[in-house]
């Protein structure tokens, strides 16, 4: 019974740090699409914001 | 979880966002497009150039068009070249014919959503490491003061440390192949912050030896330079405000994503 409650709680910690390094990577995605995609569109949109970040640019 | 670093990440992305994009409509943004001016006049320079096909001598109206000084030994040449090479890489990148916002409130508008954008996401990578830190138990707790030290961790890794070999450029600044430039700011980026997570959460010597090699290894190996015989078309005072403009700006970004971060954790910590 104990182990049973102890496995329960270890998974559920493990998922909930999952959650937040997915959450992480999730963010690492929208900062590469917005500072470092190569389209045209989303370079021109993004522009100011890429030099002020000092992503590169160009 | 997931949920609660999600709400989080947004609400201080959207804050922090705004007041980004209220701090460059007074601080870099007026630069970048007094630079634009000379880069579009050095365009029409290099085209006149070209249309002579002269190497040897700039014709007098590029000289006007682009009103920056040169060395008294300066090869005319020279300078023909780079803006051949300046031009050419331009034409394939920003100023193609592709969309772009109209300038004015248009652009404002596009400038303050990519900052709003680039906000959550870059808070949802710092809530995600507070949760992971504490949930690691490598934090107590998490307050203001945690996302506050999370956040300049985040500003150096991702401000000063790849500026040290790609300072922030105004627009028509020589540069070298962009693919190669971008690889090596994310890898100098990560290699800074696995550099201070070591050195914050480690005790030993080892770790620490490691890190500081984390830190300098980017800069030892080089960022991508220029090419050579290229220059600004802006002048050098425009390209040095902005660089601090810049670095103002995102000092202030950081330290505002960093203890929003921190505060909004707190509470879901406390509601859990």
């Amino acid at each position: 019974m104990s182990i049973q409650t102890s496995v329960a709680g270890t998974s559920a910690k493990s998922t909930s740090m999952l959650q937040a390094v997915f959450a992480a990577a999730l963010g690492l995605f929208i900062v590469g699409f917005v500072g470092f995609s190569h389209a045209e569109a989303v370079h021109n949109a993004a522009h100011d914001t890429r030099h002020a970040n000092a992503f590169p640019c160009h | 979880m997931f949920r609660s670093i999600v709400f989080s990440a947004v609400v201080v992305g959207i804050v922090s966002g705004i007041a980004v994009s209220l701090m460059q409509m007074v601080g870099t943004t007026p630069l970048i497009l007094s630079a634009e001016t000379y880069e579009s006049a050095g365009s029409a320079g290099h085209d006149h150039a070209q249309a002579a096909a002269a190497p040897v001598a700039v014709p007098p109206a590029t000289e006007k068009a682009v009103p920056h000084v040169h060395a008294a030994g300066t090869a005319p040449h020279e300078h023909a070249d780079g803006h051949g090479q300046e031009a050419h890489d331009h034409g394939g990148h920003d100023h193609g014919d592709g969309w772009a916002p109209a300038d004015g409130l248009e652009r404002l508008s596009y400038t303050a959503a990519a900052n709003i954008l680039t906000a959550i996401g870059y808070a949802l990578v710092l809530c995600g490491l507070l949760s992971v830190a504490i949930q690691g138990g490598l934090a107590k707790t998490i307050d203001w003061r945690t996302g506050l030290f999370f956040g300049l961790a985040g500003f150096s890794s991702v401000m000063l440390a790849p500026m040290v070999g790609l300072p922030p450029e105004l627009p028509g600044s020589p540069a070298g192949d962009l693919g190669a430039r971008q690889i090596w700011w994310l890898s100098t980026a990560f290699a800074t912050a696995l550099g201070i997570a070591l050195l914050a959460f480690r005790r030993d010597g080892f770790s620490a030896v490691a890190a500081i090699a984390l830190i300098a290894a980017p800069h030892v190996i080089g960022a991508p330079l220029p090419p050579d015989g290229e220059h600004a078309l802006a002048p050098l005072g425009l390209e040095r405000q902005f660089i601090v403009a810049a670095t103002l700006t995102s000092l202030v970004f950081w330290a505002l994503l960093g203890s929003l971060s921190g505060l909004l954790m707190k509470r879901f910590e406390a509601a859990r």
